[in-house]
């Protein structure tokens, strides 16, 4: 039998952030072994930059831009934002699965930061939206997209995308939590996705759509979001879109990070 | 009731008045539970009696509804970070990743715990060769049997050596030679100093384990005691025996009842016979008088007292099937 005094700690009464980093890395590192282990749940983010990409440029390129490579530099921005936040859905679905099993019980029962667990999640999926963009700018890159701004500009568009999502995925998060069922969670999230990366001007510009529409599309922060990854890649400018962008998401994580910790907190 | 502040050394587990209300079942209605350090606590009841609630409490799962709790003096709802330290709990569905491996849950469980990389590393092997996974080790836990999952359920719960273990239920449904492991591995848990509080729907369970129990029903605590105690509540084991000759019964009875020191030898027409025996010792001597007498039997058991018996001896009715699986099913959706 072990010995009790090798590891026994002294009983602690609070944890330092530092424990709390540490031990969300370690929730981050347990979700990425589960990735590996099962890398069949990397599929949606490894086949939808490859289709719609694909689909949308040949189906909608003629009639837009008058021809394909015209409409390039217009698509690939919009469709790396709306592959990108779709793919943050996953993570609210996959955290209401999680919470689900038996090994939660135990993470509740572990002397760690509550929001760990949480944290972790948020992290981990990072990497998701890391594979979905560069596989879009790729796959781009393949069908003819030369982006003027050049490659650092690319991976700055790229990393405002991630940042987004990453922001965005608390929204879904706090579904994930709230919700009973993982469906559910997979149901409102569409409801909510579609509407926001649809009504913008990330497949079709804006001046072609009704009035009424237009009023929506730009003030819609996705839109902004869109033009933002537009100009940093194929012009390398940076404007106030990335500004709106930014501060837009700053908003959704302030009002979303303590609704959901509140809702998690309440649950566990 | 003792005082806590005078004597706070003695206890490990220390309930007053737990309430949990879940919509309109009190699932736990009121438990008093004073557990001594150093010794294996049984908690006995029928599903759906509010032993896993309570557990829950106890472990910071749950918030009680009313009542209080400490644990090695620390109060469940004020210091649960504290109580979190100090306690292990072992749940009655096993609580690890199923799509991970046994090296993979441990280590994980380990660097939350606070150990280092290296460390982890160590107690993972430690703790995998003590609890017999070390071949299984690379293996996701899908494919574990249900005795390898208890195991590793376990030791997940023994990475920090924790002072006060809580097991909900170590054996449902494990095979008698797992079981009997397991009760090794809770054996050897408090000769090492810890404190076991365990439940169990078997009274042979809580009899192989226990120094103290608690029978719980309907969510309160209907009896306590050692288990000698409560052993003496509950009356005595029975003899079942069939005759070969039902012809003999008369003369049979007439020896049982002489051997065995009571009256209450019952011989059906078929030569089936039941009488309480109060010592095992008994039987040997009855069976030497048969065979003098040339009677012989076709078949013989000894039961102990049932679950069922215990119940309806204290509680003055049975198990009760019908809710009890409502409040079982209401349990595991918690």
């Amino acid at each position: 039998m072990m010995t009790r005094d090798t590891l026994s700690m002294p009983p602690r009464r609070n944890l330092s952030l530092g424990q709390t980093i540490q031990q969300s890395l370690t929730m981050a590192y347990r979700t990425l072994l589960k990735i590996r282990r099962t890398p069949e749940q990397l599929m949606d983010v490894t086949f939808q930059p490859i289709i719609f990409t694909l689909m949308f440029t040949y189906i909608f390129g003629g009639a837009i831009a008058g021809n394909v490579q015209h409409y390039l530099p217009i698509i690939i921005p919009g469709i790396l934002v709306q592959t990108v936040i779709t793919t943050s859905i996953v993570t609210g679905t996959q955290l209401r699965e999680d919470m689900d099993t038996g090994v939660f019980d135990r993470f509740k029962a572990l002397p760690i930061a509550r929001i760990a667990p949480l944290a972790g999640a948020l992290l981990a999926d990072t990497i998701r939206y890391l594979i979905a963009t560069v596989l879009t700018i790729s796959m781009g890159y393949i069908m003819g997209y030369r982006p003027q701004g050049g490659l650092s500009h690319v991976a700055m568009a790229g990393l405002l995308v991630i940042v987004c999502a990453w922001a965005i995925s608390w929204i879904f998060a706090f579904f994930g939590v709230i919700a009973r069922t993982a469906s559910s969670v997979q149901g409102i999230s569409m409801l909510i996705l579609f509407p926001i990366t649809f009504l913008s001007n990330a497949f079709v510009p804006a001046e072609t759509m009704p009035h009424w529409l237009q009023g929506f599309v730009n003030v819609n922060p996705v839109s902004h979001l869109v033009t933002a990854v537009r100009d940093l890649a194929n012009t390398g400018t940076v404007n106030s879109n990335l500004v709106t962008s930014l501060v837009g998401v700053a908003v959704i994580v302030a009002i979303f990070a303590p609704l959901t910790v509140r809702a998690y907190m309440r649950r566990t | 009731m003792n005082n806590p502040k005078t004597i706070e050394s003695r206890w490990a587990v220390e309930a007053k008045g737990l309430v949990k209300v879940f919509g309109d079942n009190r699932a736990v209605d009121g438990v008093d539970l004073l557990v001594p350090k150093g010794s294996i606590y049984g908690v006995l009841g029928p599903n759906g009696a509010g032993k896993t609630t309570t557990i829950r409490i106890l472990a910071t799962l749950l918030r009680p509804t009313a009542g209080e709790a400490r644990i090695f003096d620390h109060d469940i709802r004020k210091e649960p970070h504290l109580v979190r330290q100090l306690v292990g709990v072992t749940g009655q569905y096993a609580s690890v990743d199923e799509s991970l491996s046994a090296t993979e849950n441990l280590i994980i469980f380990s660097r939350l715990l606070g150990l280092s990389r290296k460390d982890a590393r160590r107690r993972t092997v430690e703790l995998l060769e003590e609890f017999h996974l070390t071949e299984a080790a690379r293996r996701p836990i899908k494919k574990f049997s249900g005795g390898m999952r208890r195991r590793l359920d376990l030791a997940a719960s023994l990475i920090a050596q924790p002072p006060l273990i809580f097991l909900d239920e170590p054996t449902t449904g494990l095979d008698p030679l797992t079981r009997s492991q397991m009760w090794d591995t809770i054996r050897r848990l408090v000769a090492t100093g810890s404190t076991v509080l365990l439940t169990t729907q078997y009274l042979d369970e809580a009899d192989q384990l226990a120094d103290r129990i608690a029978v719980i029903d309907r969510g309160r605590v209907v009896a306590e005691g050692t288990v000698d105690e409560l052993k003496s509540s509950l009356g005595t084991s029975s003899l079942h025996l069939q005759l070969q000759d039902a012809a003999l019964s008369p003369i049979a009875q007439q020896i049982a009842e002489k051997m065995l020191l009571v009256d209450a030898v019952f011989i059906s027409p078929e030569g089936r016979m039941t009488a309480p025996i109060a010592d095992a010792e008994q039987v040997t001597d009855l069976l030497l008088a048969f065979r003098q007498h040339n009677i012989h039997t076709a078949s013989l058991s000894v039961q102990k007292p049932t679950l069922d018996e215990v119940f309806l001896t204290i509680t003055g009715h049975g198990v009760p099937d019908d809710e009890n699986d409502d409040n079982a099913l209401q349990e595991m959706s918690q």
